[in-house]
């Protein structure tokens, strides 16, 4: 009897087979449960660490989130850039566009940004200066995200490679942007970009200092929605995410929908670099990206580039991020804290896929 | 000459750390797996070598060099493999995206390493910044012999023993990829896996193995980078991050063997420390040098596939996920 099933050869202990889907419900049930093992995880290395209550360490983050105005608002900002660096992922992801070069596409935005309030601050009226800012943001990310596109359709160069580099060089070129505009001068910053003038500046909308960041990318987050739902292009863009082949049988011309995906992503994500200079910080430094462009991959490609469902992943990572360093300086910590607990969250929500697909 | 050769050193230095980055991503990479967690590992390899090292000193009253060695060493490759251990199980068991498994492990590693190392010393009662002396003094040793043959000793015979060690590693390695069975059966992985399968080779011990053991390489350089290159300290500076997606680059740029990573590793040194030495070069004009590094490694991703060189091309299956019942 042993001999038989023997020369039968070895059966598989466990057979994994894909399923044939999983209903919406429970595939959120399932990130929701990857979710809070994260957390709890979370909770025991806290523990570890600080010899602090847990609960107590999770309400304090929600106080260093939420606990005034200002800092909610603070957190709402760095939720819309992260949603609006996302929402420029969203198109390349769904073509299987490996774009990991937002972090220089936001730099370069920025820089546009930045550069354009510095020369034609004080020579352009307000909405003229605005409009200039845009479009140089809009132009330098578009640029960013043309040149490994190019390569890619034309020669099938790596385009996760590519753009990595892309970032690199984006970073150099802002250190050297930096180095150029340096003021005062030997401080190696820029410092406040036309701090008397205010040119360049968003003004406050409905009394809130961040109102246009959200208003901004709201309007973007419903767009996408549509564009990549609704229109041919986002069709075409599906299509060549599932396999290029058919693409080309159906008559979609492959190269130029890569090239023209990644121009849309790489101009979404240089608005946020707008977002960031014009409406946020006042000035250009290599950390105006702050890692943004890689946390952002994470929040596409978890919202299964849903622009609705990446609103609560944004606020997500925006609240644990602003949380962390509420802890940090609270119990003397360095805020770094924060990058751990994202990273543990991400690999327990992506070994929740596991069980959906 | 005398800048001639602190360029040169100030490039071996360098080269070594990404070195170790390259060589331990290129054995990941051969497997298939893109792991873009290159950065957090090296993270990961130098904050254990330091944490090992420095609960070693502090109880030690007369720290034995050989200990010191062998505890940071063995904390960074259990810690990076470790790290590599997370990315296995996710990408190849559970079938996650490689890239953003990838990057959620370069996050998570440079969280642990930065707020470890800012806090250890703090968290153990201690004051100011973590420093463990003596064992990077056991990393740094030379042989003086050798060391003090004038400019020839300078140039060549001047470092740690993780210099050399990474040069062996390369060698090692390009003749395991090229010359053994194995080393055979692991590029079949990375190229064609249903194939390999087909022909009685386990895949996932292979992807996993090759994985955990690149992860463990690429976490040496992290252990050169805290014991040798900042002499046993910490800073919260980002360095680490720069020199692991400069390692990435290095893996493009050898066109995936090992032995290119030698001369490539410390070319990437000399062309990021070149604008120091070039006398009459403004601030700014010196951050446009240290572009170098990427814009050639962009040169040559495009030029491989212009050229469709069949031994220069990544990896067929690079970044992909095998699914054996999708054949």
């Amino acid at each position: 009897m042993l001999s038989n099933t023997q020369s039968h050869g070895k059966e598989p202990f466990v057979r994994m087979v894909k399923r044939d889907g999983v209903p919406a419900k429970k595939a959120w049930g399932i990130r929701l449960i990857g979710l809070l093992l994260a957390l709890v995880v979370c909770a025991v290395l806290i523990f570890a660490i600080t010899k602090l209550n847990p609960l107590k360490v999770y309400t304090t983050m929600f106080q260093g989130a939420f606990g005034t105005t200002r800092r909610s608002w603070q957190t709402v900002r760095e939720a819309m850039m992260l949603l609006c660096v996302s929402l420029g992922l969203a198109p390349a992801f769904m073509m299987r566009f490996w774009n990991i070069g937002a972090e220089g596409q936001i730099l370069v935005g920025g820089v546009a940004t930045a550069g354009c309030m510095i020369y034609l601050g004080d020579k352009l009226p307000s909405v003229l200066l605005f409009a200039v800012m845009l479009i140089a943001s809009i132009a330098a990310g578009a640029l960013w995200g043309f040149v490994p596109a190019f390569f890619k359709a034309k020669f099938g160069t790596n385009e996760t490679l590519f753009t990595l580099m892309m970032n690199y060089i984006a970073i150099q070129l802002t250190s050297y942007f930096v180095a150029v505009w340096e003021k005062p001068y030997g401080s190696n910053s820029v410092g406040i970009i036309n701090d008397v003038t205010n040119a360049g500046w968003f003004k406050p909308l409905f009394g809130q200092q961040y109102g246009w960041n959200v208003v901004i990318v709201l309007v973007l987050t419903f767009a996408m929605y549509f564009y990549l739902r609704y229109s041919k292009q986002g069709y075409e863009i599906k299509v060549v995410g599932e396999s290029e082949n058919t693409a080309r049988y159906a008559g979609i011309n492959v190269k130029n929908v890569i090239i023209r995906t990644m121009i849309i992503s790489g101009a979404v994500c240089g608005l946020s670099g707008f977002l960031a200079v014009a409406g946020s910080s006042h000035t250009i430094s290599v950390s105006t990206a702050g890692g943004r462009g890689f946390t952002a991959i994470i929040v596409a490609w978890l919202s299964k580039f849903n622009s609705f469902v990446m609103i609560l992943f944004s606020f997500l990572l925006a609240f644990l991020e602003k949380g962390a360093a509420e802890i940090a300086s609270k119990f003397n910590l360095n805020d770094y804290v924060s990058d751990m607990i994202e990273g543990i969250i991400l690999f327990f929500v992506l070994g929740s896929e596991f069980f959906i697909n | 000459m005398n800048s001639l050769i602190s360029l040169l050193q100030a490039a071996i230095y360098f080269g070594t750390v990404i070195m170790f980055g390259s060589l331990g991503e290129i054995l990941t990479e051969k497997s298939g797996n893109l792991n873009l967690g290159v950065p957090g590992i090296m993270y990961l390899g130098a904050i254990s070598s330091l944490t090992g090292a420095f609960f070693y000193e502090r109880a030690a009253e007369n720290p034995n060099p050989v200990v010191c060695v062998l505890i940071a060493f063995i904390c960074a490759f259990l810690a990076s493999a470790l790290g590599g251990l997370i990315y296995s199980f996710l990408t190849i068991t559970l079938r996650a995206n490689q890239n953003v498994t990838g990057l959620a492990l370069t996050i998570f590693g440079s969280g642990v390493g930065n707020f470890f190392g800012g806090s250890l010393n703090k968290l153990a009662g201690g004051v100011g910044q973590i420093s463990v002396s003596a064992t990077s003094a056991a990393f740094r040793a030379n042989i003086p012999a050798l060391a003090n043959l004038g400019t020839v000793g300078d140039v060549l015979f001047s470092y740690g023993f993780l210099v050399y060690f990474a040069i062996a590693a390369a060698i090692v390695m390009q003749w395991f990829l090229k010359r053994t069975r194995v080393g055979l059966n692991l590029r079949a992985v990375g190229e064609n896996p249903a194939t390999a399968d087909a022909a009685g080779i386990n895949v996932t011990l292979y992807k996993y193995l090759s994985t955990c053991i690149g992860s463990g390489i690429v976490g040496l350089g992290g252990l050169y980078y805290v014991m040798d290159y900042t002499k046993g300290t910490w800073a919260n500076d980002g360095t680490i991050e720069g020199l692991g997606w400069l390692a990435v680059a290095l893996v493009i740029f050898t066109t995936w063997k090992p032995a290119n990573a030698i001369w490539g590793a410390y070319l990437f040194g000399v062309l990021y420390w070149m604008n120091y030495y070039i006398p009459g070069l403004t601030r700014y004009s010196q951050e446009l040098f240290k572009m170098l590094p990427y814009l050639i490694t962009i040169i040559v991703l495009v030029i491989t596939s212009l050229r469709k060189k069949k031994e220069d091309q990544p990896p067929a299956n690079l970044g992909l996920a095998y699914f054996r019942e999708e054949r």
